[in-house]
């Protein structure tokens, strides 16, 4: 089966990316969660996002479009990316998402992809 | 025997057996009750007109088997959905045939029904009705929620297990204690359920107090090395022993220290002996048996009549160290009292938090009974109604309405 392991970061973890001095290790903690992945042959796919005040979120009301700046869900902790990785079931994506990163500095929630017929 | 009557008596007997079996092959506990459902009508059709079959419970396993394959054929969603479809189908065809027994699942059943991310509030509602086979309108009674609002909470428990892929095995050795734990306290919440509505006004329609025991029978059966399930097994026992002690001739409510011990059930009391004696030989203490033995020290007033209030602060202080629940540390303070002294009871009660005790009937009895004892009249009349307050329990609302008058 197949899970997206999603990454909510507070905006201080957001900051780190580009903050000199926690940078390094910011990067360095998800780039060996993903050769981990890669290494057991769970890894997927997968995307990072910008941080939260990049997003707009958009409806139609009316048939006329609203836009309005900023993410959907007004939360202290923000959707940062996620991973998407391939695993027999729940039980072995928990332990997954235990190890990613933000498990320790934000929260990580697992939810299994519905995949669609292609015809 | 008439259709309906056989029928019966083989849901009574295998219901669980037959939906863990279904549910463990199709990944599906909501799509096998529904073929067991279909299976049943089919029966009572049937039997009354061709006889009744030789092996009724795998007459009921073929059919439902059946339904369930053609269900899940027929569902377009779930083809695309689950790439082990053809797996599932298989092992469906695969299943034993009429002669052979088929193999007990419901011990994975019950490990699925309180895996970590079920919501624990309807853990024990799920084993009802899956292991048990109660309807949801029953389960909806028993925990003072509507019909409506139980079966919603059962649907969307069944499809997160069916959808999320929570794993339809036995979990591996190094998860089993923690995973075999939570099965535990879904079964004594169930217990527990059953206490809480004896006696009351809200009576429930199902023995909740039995069929707590029964299922832990079934992990003991199931799982005969594990300690902590024996240990549960005894708990429940020797409180059940108690039943008919817990109310005078009149219904009101009689604490344990006044109960008599000759309505004291003593098969009950030595059968919840035997379980302990045999949970403590596996060596592996835990929560359980310790509460289970605190019970015992209880019991033993049956045969010495008086109590060992020194054991009992001794075996709660066990008790804290590993589950260190509010019950148990007001079931410390209270054992501290008796032991030592009133005063040393409510200085053990003093170092609770005080956010959680607000709200915990079982502190405010305490407390105001133990304040009662010392002579602090109006801070005892404080804390029993309080206590009176937050009883469910008629019965036990006007034991401490007398208390307070007392003092």
């Amino acid at each position: 089966m197949q899970y997206a392991i999603m990454v909510y970061e507070s905006e201080q973890e957001f900051a780190k990316r580009n903050d000199a001095t926690h940078q390094e290790a910011y990067w360095g903690a998800y780039q060996a969660y993903s050769q981990a992945l890669a290494a057991a042959g769970v890894a997927a796919g997968g995307t990072a996002l910008h941080p939260p005040h990049t997003s707009t979120t958009l409806w139609l009301e009316e048939g006329h479009r609203k836009v309005q700046d900023g993410p959907y869900a007004d939360t202290k902790e923000q959707l940062g990316g996620m991973f998407i990785v391939e695993v027999p079931n729940l039980d072995v994506a928990l332990d997954w998402a235990a190890r990613c990163p933000a498990a320790s500095t934000g929260r990580v929630e697992v939810r299994p992809l519905l995949p669609m017929n292609a015809g | 025997m008439d259709a309906r009557r056989a029928a019966e008596l083989v849901i009574r007997n295998s219901y669980g057996r037959l939906v863990a079996y279904l549910a463990v092959r199709s990944h599906d506990v909501a799509a096998a009750e529904d073929a067991l459902g279909d299976a049943l009508v089919a029966a009572l059709k049937t039997w009354p007109i061709q006889g009744l079959p030789a092996n009724p419970e795998a007459w009921l396993l073929v059919t439902a088997r059946r339904r369930l394959l053609d269900a899940s054929r027929h569902s377009r969603v779930r083809a695309a959905a689950t790439p082990a479809l053809e797996q599932i189908a298989r092992d469906l065809q695969t299943a034993p045939d009429m002669e052979t027994p088929f193999p007990d699942e419901r011990l994975k059943l019950l490990f699925i029904c309180a895996h970590p991310t079920i919501d624990p509030a309807i853990r024990t509602p799920l084993m009802l009705q899956t292991v048990l086979g109660f309807t949801a309108a029953d389960i909806a009674a028993a925990f003072l929620v509507s019909s409506a609002t139980m079966g919603q909470r059962l649907v969307r428990a069944k499809s997160k297990i069916r959808d999320a892929g929570i794993p339809f095995e036995l979990p591996a050795i190094a998860r089993l204690p923690s995973r075999l734990e939570a099965v535990l306290e879904a079964i004594y919440a169930a217990y527990n359920r059953g206490w809480d509505s004896f006696g009351g006004a809200d009576v429930a329609p199902v023995a909740l107090a039995d069929e707590a025991i029964w299922l832990a029978r079934l992990c003991v059966e199931l799982l005969p090395q594990a300690a902590e399930a024996r240990g549960l097994l005894a708990l429940m026992l020797y409180c059940e022993a108690r039943h008919l002690a817990r109310r005078s001739p009149t219904g009101a409510y009689v604490p344990l220290s006044q109960q008599n011990t000759a309505l004291w059930s003593v098969p009950l009391l030595q059968e919840a002996e035997d379980q302990l004696l045999r949970a403590s030989r596996l060596k592996q203490l835990g929560r359980f048996q310790l509460e289970a033995a605190i019970q015992s020290v209880h019991a033993q007033r049956a045969s010495v009549g008086v109590t060992d209030w020194q054991a009992l602060v001794q075996l709660y202080s066990g008790l804290v160290q590993i589950a260190p629940t509010l019950g148990a540390w007001v079931g410390r303070a209270a054992a501290i009292a008796q032991a030592y002294s009133p005063t040393q009871g409510l200085e053990a009660l003093d170092n609770l938090p005080l956010n959680k005790i607000k709200t915990y009937q079982p502190y405010w009895a305490l407390r105001g009974h133990l304040l009662a004892e010392v002579q602090q009249c109006d801070e005892a009349r404080a804390c029993y109604s309080q206590a009176i307050e937050l009883s469910t329990d008629a019965a036990v609302r006007r034991f401490l309405t007398e208390q307070m008058a007392e003092c």
